[in-house]
């Protein structure tokens, strides 16, 4: 068994709705007071009874999960599925209602950068101070002091007091203090969301080296996928509490971006879905059906047929159709151009065929696009709808993806033709 | 396999008497850095800086001296009003600030303790430490007019409890971080009582010999009917003592000093205890 870095044992966490008991001790006093002689209470709202008024809410439900040691671990999760939560029980911040969390080393927490941060001390004495608010001796911190100044670029502005700094100064010197600790566990909460693009990744490069080299165990929530993909080896999808997940990072970010379990399906419907107010709606899809398909998975380099089916008002404009193909986490991979749709008034339908060998193994959704182009290129759009989910699995032909890696991208481009038969010897 | 070791565990056991005192060892930097944040913070962008720390009791006491002791005649008999009330007046503040400075650690700083851990007793132990900064600063300057009434020969007579100052200051500090502990673990949920530590304290201050002598009013003084009473309040033999070891006026009944160091310290192991009662849910309903 490997070593782990963090356990959570079945833990719950209770709030309870609305104000929490009496706001004042009056207050807390009185309803005390009419609850022992029978009475209504007179702090209750219109409308609420006592009972209702201690209703409780459950961030976490019996949450468990190990991590283990050396991992960087994403934790993803729609808002209120619990994420800052657990992170808030990790840090030791507040404690659960029920269980038990198990750590083994230091944690370094970055709920919010800057934490401690004082406004009206310099940048140097921030540096020490938040340092020891993390748990790192002053001598550590000397120790350290000029690769965090280094670091976090704000060398000539360390003299300065804080209040003077840009919010982006301020991220970047928090996150150098946090970062160059000497903990084991690391916690970060959407920490990267102000820097700018090149400190971002800056920050990302050097999280997967402390947690490569250093065998640092590195716990990070976001809901920026990309760099989740980025950093995380492995992740935890939460849903209401409960871990609804947990695995491999591109399965993860599939099962948090997915609504609803749209596998096997192969009919889809988009005669209800909303459209983009550019849409004019004059020719509107209807649904998009694998008819050949038995699920909406296919193996790599094989073909499917498909059917669309439209509503047009008229017969006099021509209707092109494109399909934008997606990443499942919402990235877009290309486009493909269907041609010109041939329509008269009412439904009409057409088929296509779909080859798979230009997308990597990997789960895709696609937009279709009716839409008119004049000679200029300008475009009229008729109508854009999500209408089909599916995914490319490895087969026969996959023998190349076989050992795909994320940063490839999701698109197989053409083969690099090769002029002329022999290689010569020069 | 070898045996999995966790070197913490977060219980959900909510005990006050789970108190993170070997954490607490190792954070002496992080206490002196506090201390040195409160007191640069505190100065910073002011043009007399530290010099305020002098400027508040110096006036407390001219107004005292004026009204209560010429005035209404209150102040002592055997010494100069002016040092009479200087040393009462520091020796308050430094009571005074440490307990409403502790009683606002919790919602104060609710910002940095809701981001991250680190032993809570922390924040109220460098709050009462840095209180001390300012009344040496005051205690300094009390001394230079100690030198001036004893080269004036104005009838201070310094004797060898002065000695005994450094335990009133600590039980002093203690006792209003205890009674801050106290309140700021119960403000967590009511914050009634932030309310009523500003005016309370004040109170207080007239329930203790600060703006007059007890030993020259017949209704305090020792055998008199309230004496038993009124030195059952902790910091009135603390401040007796302050004054006797530097001035050489009034007395010093050393059962009541006795007592108060008992009640300090039940005062100050209650306030440890609710502290981390609360301390661990806090941020839920700060």
């Amino acid at each position: 068994m490997e070593e782990l870095a963090i356990r959570v044992e079945h833990v719950s966490k209770e709030y309870r709705l609305g104000a929490i008991g009496g706001a004042t001790l009056k207050g807390e006093i009185q309803s005390k007071i009419a609850k022992l002689f029978h009475k209504e209470d007179p702090n209750l709202m219109i409308g609420e009874t006592a009972h209702g008024k201690n209703e409780r809410f459950l961030a976490l439900n019996d949450l468990s999960f190990d991590i283990g040691k050396g991992e960087t671990v994403g934790i993803i999760g729609r808002n209120g599925a619990g994420k800052s939560t657990i992170l808030k029980l990790i840090c030791r911040v507040t404690s659960p209602t029920k269980g038990n969390i198990y750590l083994n080393g230091r944690i370094t927490s970055m709920l919010e950068v800057g934490t401690g941060f004082h406004p009206e001390l310099t940048g140097r004495e921030n540096v020490y101070l938040n340092g020891a608010i993390l748990g790192m001796s002053k001598a550590e911190i000397e120790k350290k002091f000029d690769e965090i100044v280094e670091f976090s670029e704000v060398g000539q502005f360390i003299d300065t007091p804080v209040k003077r700094y840009s919010s982006g100064m301020k991220v970047k010197l928090a996150f150098a203090v946090a970062s160059h600790l000497d903990s084991e566990i690391m916690i970060m909460d959407e920490v990267l969301a102000v820097g700018d693009v090149a400190f971002q990744n800056k920050c990302i490069d050097r999280m997967k080296k402390v947690a490569e080299e250093e065998g640092r165990t590195i716990l990070y929530v976001s809901h920026n996928m990309q760099t989740v993909k980025n950093l995380c080896n492995r992740c935890i999808v939460l849903s209401h509490g409960q871990v609804a997940y947990a695995g491999d990072t591109e399965e993860a970010i599939a099962v948090y971006m997915q609504d609803e379990n749209l596998d096997n399906t192969t009919f889809f419907d988009t005669s209800g879905a909303k459209r983009h107010p550019k849409c004019n709606q004059r020719h509107l899809l209807q649904n998009l059906h694998m008819y050949e398909s038995e699920k909406n998975s296919v193996a790599y380099g094989e073909t499917f047929p498909f059917r669309i089916t439209w509503k047009s008002e008229n017969d006099t404009e021509r209707v092109l159709m494109k399909m934008i193909i997606n990443g499942i986490d919402a990235s877009p991979v290309g486009v493909m151009f269907g041609g010109e749709l041939k329509q008269k008034e009412g439904l009409n339908s057409a088929e296509f065929r779909f080859d798979t060998s230009y997308l990597v193994p990997a789960k895709y959704t696609v937009d279709v696009i009716l839409y008119d182009q004049d000679k200029s290129g300008n475009i009229m759009f008729y109508d854009r709808a999500t209408a089909l989910r599916f995914t490319v699995e490895h087969g026969d032909k996959s023998l190349k993806l076989k050992h795909w890696f994320k940063d490839w991208g999701n698109a197989v481009l053409p083969c690099i033709e090769k002029i002329d038969g022999d290689d010569k010897n020069v | 396999m070898t045996q999995q070791k966790w070197t913490t565990v977060v219980k959900s056991s909510n005990s006050a008497f789970n108190m993170d005192l070997k954490g607490l060892k190792n954070c002496k930097d992080l206490i002196f850095l506090f201390v040195r944040r409160t007191f640069v913070a505190k100065y910073k962008q002011t043009v007399l800086g530290p010099a305020w720390a002098v400027i508040q009791p110096f006036f407390t006491t001219v107004v005292y001296s004026v009204f209560f002791g010429n005035i209404a005649g209150l102040g002592a008999s055997d010494v100069p009003n002016f040092i009479f009330y200087l040393s009462g007046t520091i020796v308050w503040t430094l009571f005074a600030n440490c307990l409403t400075e502790t009683s606002h650690t919790f919602t104060g700083n609710a910002s940095i303790l809701g981001k991250v851990y680190f032993p809570r007793l922390v924040m109220p132990i460098s709050t009462a430490i840095s209180q001390f900064i300012g009344f040496f600063i005051q205690f300094t300057f009390m001394l230079g007019f100690m030198a001036y009434y004893l080269i004036t020969d104005a009838g201070l007579r310094p004797n060898i409890l002065i000695l005994m100052f450094p335990l009133v200051l600590i039980q002093l500090a203690i006792l209003g971080m205890g009674f801050g502990m106290i309140i700021s673990a119960l403000t967590t949920k009511y914050r009634d009582l932030a309310m009523v530590v500003g005016f309370g304290v004040s109170l207080w201050s007239y329930a203790s010999p600060v703006a007059y002598d007890m030993f020259s009013r017949s209704q305090l003084a020792p055998g008199s009917a309230f004496y038993n009473v009124y030195m059952l309040n902790p910091v009135t033999p603390a401040i007796n003592l302050f004054r006797y070891g530097f001035l050489g006026t009034g007395e010093i009944d050393w059962l009541f000093y006795g007592i108060g160091w008992i009640s300090t310290a039940v005062v100050a192991v209650i306030g440890a205890l609710m502290f981390s009662k609360s301390e661990k849910t806090f941020m839920d309903t700060v």
